[in-house]
Order: structure tokens, then C-alpha cells, then sequence
């Protein structure tokens, strides 16, 4: 069944897009992550302008956050207070992103920014994940595996203005969580994603929160920024497709719920091994994308207008 | 006054023929509703030559129909590879180019009209295209418009159709241009043109109205219009069914 999406201006198929929602929802259930970062791409690879892809995968962020964020408020593993700091660094950086994200736009630099930052991110983030989950599959068939070192005292606690989150039982300064919000941020409005996968080992290992305070926190604040994301895209760019987003976020409800089921009887080093390779394979093909010499080397944009 | 007289007797040279032969058209329909369910369309397009006078027997009549959407500047990017990787580096601005264009002719398009008056009514899609804004220091301006040319005949926006007009008795005519699920909505036209001999005898041109409807017309307008307001219903609509999700997965386990 074609449907014509108003925003976007271009006929898909509506099984193929709740098909994509779904299959993403899976994964991001399955692996605990929002899932934007391969949304996003995969949005572009089926025909959907740039521009309207990252704007309307911040508005099914926000769904799929909230979906998850209840969860975490019952079992009570949300800092309202981490997040809330986390959140005023983040509308910083999500305004930031906007704007660098329309002055590129005007350039005809958002695609290749977009991409790059796709190609970067994914790169580090899968390379890193796939080295940390082969040394702990090596590790655990060596032993029983080990307790994790404590984190020791580093220049994060040498800086002022420190408050107490006792929730994440941490007495810190507020700075590194509003550099990091504000970092999150303009990822979020630049690439269409929550950030997730880049706020949890930041929340994890500059921080030093524990880790069960850390996905609902990462959660929370994301949505958030989504939201405020999406308002920016939706009155400065027009760009947020609502029927897209509606057709994605179906598909993306049910399949998280079948993700985190099937996440259940995997072992989380495995999980962890697919993800990374997961990532690297988008990583990959975006990285040949900018590499190879294109079929087209001239591309259309809409003129004045602007 | 010399060169004056020669463009008005240019200038009414069609008309007066066109007395002769005119066209009375017909159209399946005047206008495209875009819903959400759109999926192309295909106008059917037919009509009669009108003549006080016996037909000529000269060179045979041939038909020539356009179909152009609203005509909008275009902003034509050129990669190049900087660094390894390919970059946007120049850009040329396509003064106006249509969103859509077909053209259906009753013959080999060379046969059916000379190049001088191509360049007149542009109807063939190289001059129904309009650059003049391109800059010195930008190489082979052309291949921008090409470009345009190229990338929009690969989206079955632009196409050229020879043949594919019925000719009967130098009389009736008819032929059917079809729609591709991707159109921008606008005032369309519809242009008819009567050849003989390469030369253009009488041309006709009528309206056909292109837009969304229903749901798709309300949700352009209200995000163009009231973006604020359309943006909270974004986030409305997100929160109410991550909400929804949850609430019915927690009732499924409970059972």
C-alpha cells in the first residue's frame, strides 16, 4: 500500500516503513538503545530527504523514550536531579545544533555533516563495542569473571560548584554533566538521534554514575531534548513529516516490546558482539557512500526559497 | 520601424493561421487530487482539430501535447572528490525548471518540429528549461542543466514520448500522460500544439489543478501555518503512543 507523506512530499510503502519501525523497535528492545542511529540512516536510504529524516526520527525518539522512561520511573532508577542538569546542558546544545544544522543547510553541507557525523560516531562507537565484547567473551570462558576495578578520583572531581545527586550517590560539579548534555544535544538535532549510545558511556565512564540509574536517566533527559529537537525542526524547517513518524512509531512500539522479549534468552556479551557488527555494517555502507566515486555527481536542492 | 513590423508579422503569423485549424479539447479530468493513498495518475487527453476549410493536403497534421507542473528555481550541486571523500563544491542556480514535464508528440520529435520553433514555444524539455543565472567562473554551465535533465528523467518526472499521440484523419486526436506517485502540488498546464511541416499552427493550452487533499492538504497547511501548534501535536501524538505501548504491554504481562 503506497501512501503519499505530506512533509516529505515522496509516495513510500506503509508496510515498508512499520516493517522498518519494527525491525528497529526489536533491536533498540533487544539492545537497550534508542535506535535513531540506524533509523536515520535507513530512512535515507529508502528516499526520504536528509532533512526530513532527522527531523522526524527526533519526533519518534520521543515515543519510543517515553515508552521506555515509564518502565524505569516504577523500578525508581531515574535522577530526576542528574537528569534535570543533564537536560538544561542538552536544550543548550540542541539549540546549537539547530542552528549549525541550518547554516549548513544553506551551505549545501548538511547531507555530507549529517553523514560524517554518522560515519565518525558509528565507527568509534561499534569499533569500541566489538573489541569490549570479544575481551569479555574471552574473559569469562578464561574464568568467572572478575569484579570490575573501582573508578578512582580523577579531574572531574577537582572542578567547582559541586552538588550532591543522591540518587546516582555521587557528590560531583555540574559542569561535566552540562558539557555532556550540551554535546547530546547537538548531536541530537544534527543527526536525528536520541544520543543514547553516546550518553550511557559518557554517563558510565566520565561521570562514574552506577549503571542501573543510567539507562533511565539517559532516557529521560533524552526526551527532552527530542522534544525540544522536534519544536525547533517543526517551526524554523517545516521538516517533520507527522504521518512518517506515526507509521515508524507503530511499527516501533511493537517491535520493542517483541525485542526485549527475545533480549531475554541472549547472553549480553552476544548481544553486545551483534549490536557493534550491526553498527559497523551502517558505519560501512554510509563510509562508501563518501568514498566511492557517486553514479551522480550533481544533486538538487530547492533554490531561493530560503 | 522595419524590425518592429517583422516581429508583428512574427507574432501574428500563428494566429492568423490558426484561424484555420483550432483545436477542442477534452480532458479526463482537470484536476489531480493528491491523498494519502496516491499513486500516480494517468490524464487522458483527447480532443478535435476545428476547420471552416477543407483539410490541406500538404504535409500531414501532427500533434504535439505538454504536460509541465509550476515552474520553481533549482539549486543544481556539483560533487567533487576533496580530501577522499565527495564534497558539494559549486553550485549553479536553474532559474526556473519544471516540477514535472512530459511531452507526448504524433511523431519522431525531429519531424514533428523545427528547431526555431522549439526555441520559440520551448517545448522540448532542454528549453522548457530556463538558466540564465549561471556564473563566469563555473565550467560547462550546461551540464548543470543536464544535470537537471537527467536526475528528473530518472524519477519519471521528465519524459519525452514520441508516438504515443493517435492521430485520426488529421482529426481526432488523443493520448494519455501519466502521473508519477511524486508530484509537488501546483497549477499545472496542459499545452496542445498543431504542426505541419515542423511549423507550429495553433496552439491551445488549459489548466489542470494539482493538490493535496483531505488530511494531506490540512497537515501541510497547519505545518507551514502553525508550526508551533503542529510541532505539539507531534509530540502529543508521540507521547500518547509510547504511553499507549507501555500501558498495553503491562497488561498483557499482568495476564
Amino acid at each position: 500500500m503506497q501512501i503519499y507523506l505530506p512533509i516529505a512530499e515522496v509516495s513510500v510503502n506503509a508496510f515498508l516503513l512499520l516493517g522498518l519501525g519494527g525491525l528497529v523497535g526489536i533491536l533498540s528492545g533487544m539492545f537497550g538503545v534508542g535506535g535513531g542511529f540506524l533509523m536515520t540512516p535507513l530512512l535515507f536510504f529508502i528516499g526520504i530527504p536528509p532533512a526530513v529524516a532527522v527531523a522526524t526520527e527526533a519526533n519518534q525518539i520521543v515515543a519510543s523514550s517515553f515508552s521506555g522512561v515509564l518502565a524505569h520511573f516504577r523500578r525508581r532508577t531515574v535522577d530526576i536531579k542528574m537528569g534535570l542538569v543533564l537536560q538544561a546542558g542538552g536544550l543548550v546544545g540542541a539549540a546549537l545544533g539547530v542552528l549549525v544544522f541550518n547554516y549548513l543547510k544553506a551551505q549545501g553541507q548538511v547531507d555530507l555533516l549529517v553523514k560524517l557525523c554518522y560515519v565518525v560516531f558509528l565507527g568509534v562507537v561499534g569499533g569500541l563495542m566489538f573489541i569490549e565484547s570479544l575481551n569479555a567473551i574471552r574473559k569469562s570462558k578464561k574464568s568467572g569473571g572478575a569484579p570490575a576495578p573501582r573508578r578512582q578520583r580523577n579531574w572531574i572531581h577537582a572542578l567547582p560548584l559541586k552538588v550532591r545527586f543522591r540518587t546516582s550517590g555521587l557528590y560531583i560539579s555540574v559542569i561535566p554533566p552540562i558539557l555532556v548534555g550540551i554535546c547530546v544535544g547537538i548531536l541530537a538535532a544534527i543527526m536525528g538521534v536520541g544520543g543514547g549510545f553516546i550518553m550511557v558511556p559518557a554517563m558510565i565512564y566520565i561521570l562514574g554514575m552506577p549503571t542501573k540509574v543510567v539507562i533511565g536517566t539517559s532516557l529521560f533527559q533524552i526526551i527532552t531534548v527530542t522534544a525540544f529537537t522536534t519544536m525547533l525542526h517543526a517551526t524554523t524547517n517545516y521538516t517533520v513529516d507527522i504521518v512518517l513518524a506515526v507509521l515508524l512509531l507503530i511499527g516501533g512500539v511493537i517491535g520493542a516490546q517483541i525485542g526485549t522479549r527475545i533480549g531475554v534468552y541472549m547472553k549480553a556479551e552476544q548481544l553486545r558482539i551483534l549490536l557493534a557488527l550491526m553498527v559497523l555494517i551502517v558505519c560501512g555502507k554510509l563510509a562508501l557512500d563518501l568514498l566511492l566515486t557517486p553514479s551522480e555527481i550533481f544533486s538538487l536542492g530547492a533554490g531561493g526559497g530560503h | 520601424m522595419r524590425k518592429l513590423l517583422l516581429a508583428a508579422l512574427l507574432l501574428f503569423t500563428p494566429s492568423a493561421q490558426a484561424a484555420q485549424e483550432e483545436v477542442v479539447l477534452g480532458l479526463s479530468q482537470d484536476r489531480v487530487a493528491i491523498t494519502a493513498d496516491f499513486n500516480g495518475s494517468e490524464i487522458l487527453i483527447f480532443g478535435a482539430v476545428k476547420r471552416e476549410t477543407p483539410i490541406p493536403d500538404t504535409e500531414p497534421l501532427e500533434v504535439i501535447v505538454t504536460v509541465s507542473g509550476p515552474g520553481q528555481p533549482v539549486l543544481v550541486r556539483r560533487k567533487e572528490r576533496k580530501l577522499g571523500i565527495w564534497v558539494n563544491v559549486d553550485s549553479v542556480l536553474v532559474d526556473s525548471a519544471p516540477t514535472f514535464y512530459a511531452v507526448a508528440t504524433s511523431a519522431p520529435f525531429s519531424q514533428v518540429l523545427t528547431d526555431t520553433e522549439d526555441l520559440r514555444y520551448r517545448i522540448s524539455i532542454g528549453r522548457a528549461i530556463r538558466s540564465v543565472g549561471a556564473a563566469m567562473h563555473i565550467r560547462g554551465a550546461q551540464d548543470f542543466a543536464d544535470a537537471v535533465i537527467r536526475i528528473r528523467e530518472g524519477e519519471q518526472l521528465y519524459s519525452i514520448r514520441e508516438n504515443t499521440v493517435a492521430v485520426d484523419q488529421q482529426t481526432l486526436f488523443r493520448t494519455a500522460i501519466d502521473m508519477p506517485a511524486d508530484l509537488t502540488e501546483g497549477s499545472y498546464t496542459a499545452r496542445i500544439f498543431l504542426t505541419r511541416n515542423g511549423k507550429v499552427i495553433s496552439q491551445y493550452e488549459t489548466p489542470i489543478d494539482v493538490r493535496k487533499v483531505g488530511l494531506e492538504r490540512f497537515l501541510y497547511v497547519m505545518s507551514r501555518e502553525q508550526p508551533f501548534l503542529y510541532g505539539l501535536m507531534s509530540l502529543a501524538i508521540a507521547i500518547a503512543a509510547g504511553w499507549g505501548a507501555s500501558a498495553a504491554f503491562r497488561l498483557l504481562r499482568n495476564n
